[in-house]
């Protein structure tokens, strides 16, 4: 008896094969053939029957009623995607910004990073969120206090800042963020992680260089931190862009009619309009930042 | 006179008292600003903590601010008999460890599939992997749905049963059938993770591996695996806690077994004769607290060594 022998290579790729069969088993069965299906029913009303299913196909009317005849959608699409807009940005800059602080050495450093990174195991879930803002009101309320401090710091800020001559629109998207620090801050813990990863692998040689040439701490970091960071904020854009999926209004919105009204044609149609936008607002975001972004090799 | 300037001059650049002040500013900046951002993650959880043994009395009591002080296990107790804590705290963690370990399992497979065994067509896989981060849950969330609610393993399954599908909401297997198959709850990610650590693993270390008389799957599990101990272990938190904090999945397949995440979304109702919000609220939010309290303890032994192995991923490539 006597076989062919396979090569190394050949031999590799039939295990390449072999170790990736689970994830395309799961890739066909859990994501090819869902979303082709999700696609046909958005284009169809679907009657849950004895045996199982049955659908009917009815065109693009589930697409046109979403933007006519529904109340919610048209709103909460427009306000999920300006949550978005208004939040990444300040998002990866507070993160690249804490990064760059728990980067530095300092006495207590390996605490104040693992307290950085408890927002990644506490606040990851939507319930959490939710509930803590509902109770801070609570104890205001009945007198804590602690609320109305901070409503009297932004408006304080606000002021020297209006005072100082930035445009009203700038002031409010700044005094903006600093109200929702704890939102920001508790959407940043893997933006952090990312960041403070990437500046660990920058070259210590190139900061001995630009100090010996006589760069200041300052242009150190724009000319030389930052550039070697762009590849990671493109990364990172991507990363909050998706994460901002995991709890907005709309999400809950799709589900509801789904669950609720067992509408399933029309919430198909909905994740579908939801995810071509958000398609297009990475590939946009994507294509700008990325002729901007700078590889070291 | 000039012996003194002199004297000064080289006082000036010895000490440079200029450079020292802007250190010390910068220090006493970096300090405070820290500081303040550590308040703002602890305050909550300080505050949820504080809450949860107040007695109903000292809602109401501005003079109580941190420390109760009428102290108190009720809220506690009601807590833990409405959300039934014990059970829904032992599915949550069944669930949570034995998607993690099977993850682990597929994703690093996949992963070392990608960075060091490539086949036809792995190219086009792996952009289909980036793929599936890309794509909103939500828009395969019916057909998911109904592909456990109808499950028929492609055909097979009409061979066996006479229905021709089974009825696999409302247990366990979906979790288990998505995990293993490397679908599960951000598995795009980890799968991600693992093919970047594992490129930067070195290639001589495999080959000596190979010319040693060991075989690829030998290899990868007595040589690769034991290198990638900060991959694994990224991996293994995140998908721990995500799975853990997860309400979407869990809402989806499950219906009457209970978890935590899905109890703590049904608490309010079930603390329905409680008149007063405030109270409700407040017991609301010692749920949340016991929900967090094992994600908090197992923080507190694994911080240290998550925070260095997180660096050392190669999450950046």
């Amino acid at each position: 008896m006597k076989r062919k022998s396979l090569t190394l290579e050949q031999k590799k790729a039939w295990y390449g094969v072999l170790f990736a069969s689970p994830l395309i088993i799961g890739m066909i069965m859990l994501f090819l053939l869902p979303l082709i299906q999700s696609f046909r029913f958005s284009l169809s009303s679907i009657h849950i029957v004895e045996s199982g299913f049955a659908t009917e196909y009815k065109g693009f009317t589930n697409y046109i009623s979403l933007f006519t005849s529904n109340p919610d959608y048209p709103r909460s699409l427009t306000e999920s995607v300006a949550h978005m807009l208004v939040n990444v940005p300040i998002i990866i800059i507070f993160s690249l910004f804490a990064a760059v602080l728990l980067n530095q050495k300092f006495r207590g450093r390996s605490i104040a990073r693992a307290i950085f990174f408890l927002p990644v195991i506490l606040a990851s879930s939507a319930i959490a969120n939710l509930d803590i803002s509902s109770f801070v009101g609570g104890t205001a309320m009945s007198g804590g206090g602690d609320g109305g401090a901070n409503l009297l710091q932004s408006f304080e800020l606000k002021k020297m800042l209006l005072e100082s001559g930035m445009g009203p629109a700038i002031v409010d998207y700044i005094t903006g963020a600093v109200d929702r620090i704890y939102e920001i801050i508790s959407s940043s813990g893997v933006q952090i992680l990312i960041f403070l990863a990437g500046l660990q692998s920058i070259s210590p040689s190139l900061y001995e260089a630009s100090k010996i040439e006589g760069a200041t701490g300052y242009e150190i970091f724009w000319k030389v931190t930052f550039p070697m960071m762009t590849p990671l904020i493109l990364t990172n854009l991507v990363y909050s862009i998706i994460d901002s999926f995991s709890s907005n209004k709309i999400n809950t919105l799709i589900s509801q009619t789904a669950f609720k009204t067992f509408d399933f044609g029309l919430s198909a149609a909905m994740s579908w309009v939801y995810f071509i936008i958000v398609a297009i607002i990475l590939f946009v975001s994507t294509a700008l930042i990325s002729r901007k972004v700078f590889y070291y090799d | 006179m000039r012996v003194q300037a002199a004297r000064m001059g080289e006082w000036l650049s010895r000490k440079s008292p200029q450079e020292k002040a802007k250190l010390w500013t910068w220090i006493a900046v970096r300090t405070l600003l820290i500081l303040g951002f550590c308040y703002i993650i602890l305050f909550p959880l300080f505050l949820r903590i504080s809450v949860a043994f107040r007695s109903k009395v000292d809602i109401y009591d501005p003079t109580v601010l941190w420390i109760p002080r009428h102290f108190t296990l009720e809220n506690l107790q009601l807590a833990i008999s409405a959300t039934k804590y014990g059970s829904a705290l032992l599915n949550t963690f069944l669930i949570s460890s034995t998607t993690t370990i099977i993850q682990l399992a597929t994703c690093a497979l996949a992963g070392y599939a990608f960075a060091r065994l490539k086949f036809k067509g792995s190219g086009i896989l792996f952009a289909l992997v980036i793929f599936t981060i890309v794509v909103p849950p939500q828009t395969i969330m019916i057909p998911l749905y109904l592909t456990y609610r109808y499950f028929d393993l492609f055909g097979i399954l009409k061979w066996f049963t006479e229905k021709g599908h089974v009825n696999l909401i409302d247990t366990f297997w979906p979790f288990l059938i998505s995990s293993g198959t490397a679908m599960g709850l951000k598995n795009g990610l980890y799968i991600f993770i693992f093919r970047q650590f594992f490129r930067g693993v070195p290639k001589e270390l495999e080959e000596a591996s190979l010319v040693d008389g060991a075989g690829i799957f030998k290899t990868f599990y007595r040589i690769i695996l034991p290198n990638a101990l900060p991959a694994i272990v990224t991996v293994l938190l995140f998908s721990f806690v995500w799975q853990w904090n997860d309400s979407y999945y869990v809402s989806l397949f499950l219906s009457k077994v209970k978890v935590l995440a899905t109890q703590l979304t049904d608490m309010g109702p079930a603390l329905g004769k409680e008149p007063d919000p405030v109270y409700q609220s407040m017991l609301l939010n010692t749920g949340v607290l016991l929900m967090m309290a094992p994600l908090i303890v197992l923080y507190l032994f694994v911080q240290r060594y998550f925070v260095e192995s997180v660096e050392r991923t190669g999450l950046v490539g």
